[in-house]
């Protein structure tokens, strides 16, 4: 019963309102509507999962039903055991649903705010390494090796932990472990693309380094360098789940969906009990975690497979 | 089996290729008609359709085109309908393909002889022993040097010419009753073409193999193939025995294919003694990173108004030069003047103005444009960036430009290169060239990617804006007629050396140098004897590589 109501209900609905957007996007005259005349259900669906998680993380504030923190007497609830509370209440009364949006508003500004600066300094640093080639480029090059031979979680929880543990340094590692792929990539398509005629043509007009890169490279290398960003999120924003997780990411009384899995998974235990509605309450904020990636995943996928003609 | 039946028969033939999410029709009911050991010549610019028709004798479509109408029947198997099993019994077996590039149709991983074995031993045509000698008997028909041991080399380690006729050593591995050869010889210099063309066809003449010949060269198929089909956006202009065609074609378009190269400028007076040139290459040796030169001692003047013409084979360092000139290579030895004053080695110490002052026009205009700026950032930016032009005095001057390239600037004035012919791209490379309004431009290989009509009109452009502006040009090109066509003086390079140099006159008349000699003599010319009667005046031990080895020799 509650596997019907909590999982095959919601998705049947997300798929369904796929299903109508793409429709009513179809229907759409001209240029706009061509772009998806294509469209595949599955990036239907993540396009409208993606919406619903930025709408909702927009306007948390306003749609949540309480406070982030707001604590009441009624703890521990269940879903479904007191109207007031839709999805029940934590171990210190907090209510889930609350917490769940406005975990969703952190969670996803803190890891965009990270892949975006992840993408600044890798995506320059590797169109100047492309560019300049050189003892630069080796330099640089050799220095990500380095970095990325060391396993990320441990690295950034070891960093995190030397710097101390605030929002801003969480960012700051992270963007700077997650700029190596970028910084691989960008180099790895920059690299394709200074082999042109067009940049010869500009090196010898004798223009600079800056117009090189924002002019001549960068439209070029925007379809793979976007598809990166969505999939490059995904991993931010589970590094930052993990990390949060394991107790030194995003810190209480601010709400997150690692945290979340962390506070709830003493319920697990209940399965023992064959009590499994109270066992997988861990699995809210966990599948709130895996209906993000998934849906960014299907919708990079139609981009990379319409942009550029790479597959994942 | 009937000897009077065709033995490929091709009926209003229609196929149709995606683009964007719509079919297009790209081949529009083409009928042909193949007899047994016929040699057939199809012709027509890049996009008629000559290659779609050539595999579709096969059965055969490219990803993205399939057969929407019409019948194609190989010896009485029809390949439309046949099912894939029957087909792959008879690719290979029956009916064999050679591509335009060897080198990228050999498995670089294997020798060439355990591909060549491939296809008759998987085929059950022979053993793998029998196939191995049959391969040694068909490399040494084929003139390849060393014939016993050349097939346990890889690709890699045998030369473009030898790569394509290994290739054609494969197509005939089995027998087959039918060959398509797709621009075998395309990609290849001319004195290395030559003898790819006479094994070809000797091979072809030996076994009886009926071919279909695909070319953009007339002056190739006028060698090779009994008749010839013109092709024109998908379908056919007009047919006939190959002598017939070239002596008196019927249509409109086939006689403006003929009477293509018919553009020759007049003679410019000569340079007077103690003028200035615009360039001068002093005793350049130039090469790459630690390795050894490229270059040796080269040296030219090119004068105002006028137009040198670099010729030679690929490798060359024709191209070299240009990287010298433009400041991409420095020069080990030597320098490069302009107006007598020599420019520094390294573009990235010239000045603005110096930079201004040589200017590139690029082989292959997709690669030299950037596919995301629009025409008018792609000719603006030269203007503003040197003249530094904005706002409305900078559209003006970006469609003072392309009314000179004969580009009607409201047309085309925003448009992405993607949304532009290949002409057409060539033409906005040209006017970045002038935006920059320099007095020297180096074109290389302008022409060598274009349909011969588009060519032709991007020469007329060059020569017309080189009397009204009074530009110097060097043009790098491996294209005899070209030179022919636009050249003053012609400057000869062989192994990164100039071997003759001098005005265009004296470079045409004999006596030449060796190397020149035997360059000139392996342009194919637009007369169906003159293959055999090259072969005949110099022997077949004479031509291509093998007369290359003898002039080092």
């Amino acid at each position: 019963m509650g596997f019907l109501t909590y999982v095959v209900l919601p998705l049947a609905v997300l798929t369904g309102a796929a299903w109508t957007l793409r429709a009513g996007l179809r229907s759409v005259a001209g240029r706009f509507g061509a772009v998806f005349r294509a469209m595949p259900l599955t990036a239907a669906f993540g396009l409208t999962v993606v919406g619903l998680y930025i709408l909702a993380a927009l306007l948390a504030p306003a749609i949540a039903p309480y406070g982030e923190s707001q604590v009441f007497d009624e703890f521990n609830l269940f879903p479904g055991e007191n109207a007031d509370f839709v999805l029940g209440t934590d171990q210190l009364g907090r209510d889930l649903l609350t917490r769940l949006l406005y975990g969703g508003r952190n969670t996803i500004g803190i890891a965009l705010m990270t892949t975006a600066l992840a993408f600044l300094i890798g995506a320059t640093l590797g169109f100047v390494a492309a560019v300049l080639g050189g003892w630069l480029d080796q330099v640089v090059s050799r220095t990500v090796d380095v970095l990325m031979a060391i396993p990320q979680l441990i690295f950034a929880l070891l960093l995190i932990t030397i710097l101390g543990q605030s929002t801003i340094n969480m960012i700051l590692v992270i963007a700077v472990l997650d700029s190596t792929r970028v910084f691989r990539l960008s180099r790895a398509v920059g690299g394709n693309i200074v082999v042109m005629d067009y940049i010869e043509a500009a090196k010898l007009r004798g223009e600079g380094l800056g117009y090189l890169i924002f002019k001549e490279i960068l439209p070029n290398a925007a379809a793979p360098l976007l598809a990166e960003f969505g999939l490059r999120f995904c991993f931010v924003f589970l590094l930052i789940a993990a990390l949060s997780f394991l107790g030194i990411g995003i810190q209480p009384p601010l709400a997150d969906w690692g945290t979340m899995v962390r506070e709830l998974s003493i319920y697990i235990g209940y399965a023992e009990y064959g009590d499994w509605q109270a066992a997988s309450l861990p699995l809210l904020p966990a599948a709130a975690i895996a209906l993000l990636t998934v849906a960014i995943n299907f919708t990079v996928d139609w981009m990379l497979d319409r942009y550029s003609g790479l597959k994942s | 089996m009937s000897g009077d039946r065709p033995l490929v028969t091709i009926r209003d033939l229609k196929i149709a290729g995606l683009a964007g999410e719509e079919w297009l029709l790209i081949v529009n009911g083409v009928d042909l008609d193949l007899a047994r050991g016929e040699v057939l010549g199809l012709i027509g610019e890049s996009g008629a359709g000559k290659s779609t028709v050539g595999l579709a004798a096969m059965g055969f479509t490219r990803d993205g085109c399939r057969i929407v109408g019409g019948s194609v029947e190989f010896d009485n198997i029809d390949l439309v309908a046949a099912p894939d099993e029957t087909k792959r019994g008879l690719l290979g077996r029956r009916i064999a393909y050679v591509a335009q590039s060897a080198a990228a149709s050999f498995n670089p991983a294997h020798k060439l002889i355990d591909q060549h074995t491939e296809g008759p031993v998987l085929h059950g045509v022979s053993t793998l022993r029998e196939s191995q000698e049959d391969a040694r008997a068909l490399y040494a028909r084929l003139r390849l040097p060393e014939p016993e041991s050349i097939g346990f080399r890889y690709p890699h380690q045998v030369s473009g010419g030898q790569l394509q006729r290994a290739m054609t050593a494969m197509a005939m591995s089995c027998r087959p009753d039918l060959i398509i050869f797709d621009e075998p010889t395309t990609a290849l210099d001319v004195t290395t073409q030559i003898e790819v063309l006479a094994a070809i066809r000797d091979i072809v003449e030996q076994f009886g193999t009926a071919a279909i010949y695909i070319t953009h060269d007339l002056a190739v198929v006028a060698q090779m193939a009994d008749r010839i089909k013109v092709l024109l956006k998908g379908s056919e202009v007009e047919e006939n025995d190959t002598r017939a065609m070239l002596l008196a074609p019927k249509e409109d378009y086939t006689r403006s294919l003929w009477a293509v190269r018919s553009f020759k400028r007049p003679e410019q007076p000569l340079a007077g003694r103690g003028v200035q040139p615009v360039i001068s290459v002093a005793g350049v040796t130039a090469g790459y990173g630690k390795a050894a030169d490229v270059l040796h001692d080269v040296s030219f003047d090119i004068h105002a108004g006028r137009t040198v013409a670099v010729v030679g084979e690929s490798g060359s360092g024709k191209s070299t030069v240009a990287r010298c000139i433009t400041g991409l290579l420095p020069p080990r030895q030597g320098e490069v003047r302009f107006n007598g004053e020599a420019l520094p080695a390294r573009y990235r110490d010239r000045s603005k103005d110096q930079l201004r002052q040589v200017q590139m026009i690029y082989q292959m205009a997709d690669t030299a444009l950037n596919p995301k700026l629009r025409i008018r950032d792609i000719v603006g930016r030269p203007v503003r960036f040197y003249g530094g032009l904005r706002g409305a005095d900078l559209r003006r001057r970006v469609e003072e430009l392309l009314e000179q390239i004969e580009l009607e600037p409201d047309l085309y004035i925003d448009r992405l290169p993607s949304e532009l012919s290949g002409g057409q791209k060539q033409r906005v490379g040209i006017a970045r060239a002038l935006a920059a309004e320099a007095q020297f431009i180096i074109c290389d290989e302008v022409t060598s990617a274009l349909d011969q009509l588009v060519a032709e009109g991007i020469l007329k452009l060059l020569d017309r804006l080189q009397r009204e502006l009074n530009l110097a040009y060097m043009f790098i090109t491996h294209d005899l007629a070209t030179v022919r066509a636009i050249a003053d003086e012609v400057v000869v390079m062989k192994d990164g050396g100039v071997v003759e140099a001098g005005p265009k006159t004296e470079m045409f008349t004999p006596p030449h140098h060796d190397y020149t000699d035997l360059l000139l003599s392996s342009v194919p010319e637009m007369d169906p004897d003159w293959l055999d009667r090259l072969l005949e005046q110099r022997g077949v031990d004479n031509i291509g590589e093998a007369a290359l080895v003898r002039l080092d020799g």
